[in-house]
């Protein structure tokens, strides 16, 4: 036991000269809240639209008005040739056609039908994807005014008014997506911090030579790693209430559930990831080596963990993968606990999952680590 | 003649078709300072992590302060002191935080420790250093410190790998002059050096040529027997048989 103490007051005078640690510590929450959350986002604004009028009437002006008003949407082009159009789409300044044929008005008044022809650029699938559906949206507003207006017959029109689904958005009423990517940033950091910050220690000492020391001497291996854990331990969760109080003032976003089953849950989730950065450590002979590790897994974790998009809407052998993915199981819960106020009953799948995951890296670390080579 | 304290019968390290040490067999006694000639790749720090531990056999068996070397490595780390080639105390701990982390995970108390590093640091003359970081020491320094540092504990052997390279011929010498004080003390040294000034200084020394012991006896015998005036001949005259390519 006093072997372990003097190896744990090792561990924290070295932490605390480390300044670029520390500063990392306050650095890294603060960045990444402040930013991630409004770069990160599925929101799609500014998409860029050209619209071709070869109709030149009043309703096809109308349209266009309507378009550019838009704040989905930035008017790029509104003109009259096609391959005017289709060259900015090439260029990449036009994400969007939308092109107004002859007699549009005419026909619309006529027959109460029009085409409308829409061009997408789909190497960005988000952007073609979602740009359209918004102009589908604003191009059925426009009709549905037309038929208010009484401009245009339509015969159905009493029952496409009646039948207007409004969706209630639970646990995230405005549907912002600050809300959704907030808890999924706050996991992250505890990643970061637990795994990189420990794949790199034991390794640094196997560098330094320092380990052999320490090999050569009868500490007993557990008590070794332990000291290691228990800084980082601290730190991880030090990171997350820094977070945390980003979160509130930055974003107004308190937690809907209990800080105390948050931090039950950070707890164990940090010592799993510090117990991975040291398994990491003991495996690699540099840190060049740890730290390229690390990063492999790390994207996949991130990648598959739901933190950008939903698990859910996976192929069901990548979900199968994530059941692996102990940041899937913290991501899923804090925005429980956050958004929706889950409380630790609810949640006891994924505790014990995350216990587990604790319990496999830091024995697997303990075995993986032979003091006699 | 007084007792044994490390005993090695055929000892042999095979790294894939590569035999680094191959069958060694030697004894050396309590109090001695016993020295580990060889040229560099001739197997020394091989042989010598087996005896502390850190490296496991493939032939042979052997016992270290009267545990195996094979089972109990445990066991003899808790009786020995290990100095490596490479510098290896803390450099982002202070002079006095590094003898006080080694000697309390070898299970001193703190009060002890306190008392015996201000008495160590007065005796080196080191005590105004006490609270500077070992990154900012001379080389030389940091070589007795963790010299220091192995034999804070008082450990039955030291172990000390080649502990003297890259540093001038007066430094080495006062780096000597603190093997003999732990000698006096009664602790047993086991030195590897390729410098033949320091094979002079030794009770005994063994030559490795090729992962072999070739020659293992006193300077003065060694001398004789080969018809050298110097250990630096001695160690010329067996070298030459060397097949291996230094590393």
């Amino acid at each position: 036991m006093r072997t372990f103490l003097f190896l744990l007051e090792k561990e924290f005078k070295q932490i605390v000269r480390n300044r670029i640690i520390l500063a990392m510590i306050i650095a890294l929450p603060t960045i990444q809240l402040a930013i991630l959350p409004h770069a990160a986002t599925y929101e799609i604004r500014h998409i860029n639209l050209a619209v071709v009028d070869a109709d030149h009437s009043t309703l096809s002006a109308e349209l266009t008005a309507k378009l550019s008003a838009s704040r989905y949407f930035n008017l790029v082009l509104a003109g009259t040739s096609y391959e005017q159009a289709l060259e900015l789409l090439e260029d990449g300044k036009a994400h969007l056609i939308l092109e107004i044929p002859p007699h549009f008005e005419k026909s619309l008044r006529l027959t109460a039908k029009a085409g409308l022809m829409i061009a997408v650029d789909a190497v960005d699938g988000t952007m073609g994807s979602i740009g359209s559906s918004y102009l589908n949206q604003i191009l059925q507003s426009f009709a549905a005014d037309l038929i208010a207006r009484g401009d245009i017959a339509y015969p159905d029109a009493a029952l496409q008014a009646r039948v207007q689904v409004i969706p209630q958005y639970r646990y995230n009423t405005q549907l912002d997506y600050k809300t959704y990517m907030v808890p999924g940033i706050l996991v992250m950091l505890l990643t970061l911090v637990g795994g990189i910050l420990a794949a790199l220690n034991i390794v640094s000492e196997k560098e330094q030579g320092t380990l052999e020391q320490i090999n050569v001497s009868p500490v007993p291996k557990q008590s070794y790693l332990l000291a290691k854990v228990i800084p980082f331990w601290i730190i991880g969760l030090l990171t997350l209430a820094i977070g945390l109080v980003i979160a509130r003032f930055m974003y107004g976003i308190v937690p809907a559930g209990s800080l105390l089953t948050l931090y039950a849950f950070a707890a164990v989730y940090v010592v799993a990831f510090t117990g991975f950065g040291l398994l990491i450590s003991v495996a690699a002979k540099t840190q060049q080596q740890s730290m390229f590790i690390a990063f492999f897994f790390l994207l996949i974790f991130f990648l598959m963990g739901g933190l950008f998009t939903p698990i859910s809407s996976m192929p069901y052998w990548a979900q199968v993968i994530t059941w692996f993915n102990p940041t899937a199981y913290l991501i899923d819960v804090v925005r429980l606990i956050v958004m929706k106020g889950s409380g630790f009953a609810d949640l006891l799948p994924q505790f014990f999952c995350i216990l587990g995951f604790a319990v496999v890296f830091n024995v697997w670390a303990i075995f993986g680590y032979d003091k006699t080579a | 003649m007084s007792e044994a304290v490390i005993k090695v019968e055929n000892l042999t390290k095979r790294f894939g078709d590569f035999t680094a040490v191959d069958h060694i067999s030697f004894e050396v006694r309590k109090g001695e300072i016993f020295g580990f000639l060889g040229a560099n790749g001739a197997g020394k720090t091989t042989a010598m992590r087996m005896l502390c531990g850190l490296s496991r056999p493939t032939e042979g068996h052997g016992t270290v302060a009267g545990f195996d070397i094979a089972r109990q490595q445990e066991q003899i780390k808790k009786n020995i002191g290990y100095m490596s080639q490479k510098f290896s105390l803390y450099n982002d701990l202070k002079v006095w935080e590094n003898i006080r982390l080694f000697a309390g995970i070898y299970g001193m108390k703190p009060k002890r420790i306190a008392a015996k590093t201000d008495e160590l640091l007065n005796r080196l003359g080191f005590m105004a250093e006490k609270n500077t970081f070992v990154e900012k020491l001379p080389l030389g320094w940091k070589q007795k410190l963790a010299f220091s540092v192995a034999i804070f504990h008082e450990p039955q052997i030291v172990f000390l790998d080649e502990p003297t390279g890259g540093v001038d011929p007066i430094t080495r010498r006062q780096f000597w002059e603190l093997i003999y004080e732990a000698v006096e003390q009664g602790i047993t040294v086991f030195v590897t050096t390729h410098y033949m000034d320091e094979a002079e200084y030794c009770d005994r020394v063994s030559i490795m040529v090729d992962g072999r012991i070739e020659a293992l006896d006193s300077p003065r015998e060694l001398k004789k027997r080969m018809e050298a005036r110097s250990m630096d001949e001695v160690f010329r005259q067996l070298a030459r048989k060397a097949q291996r390519s230094a590393d």
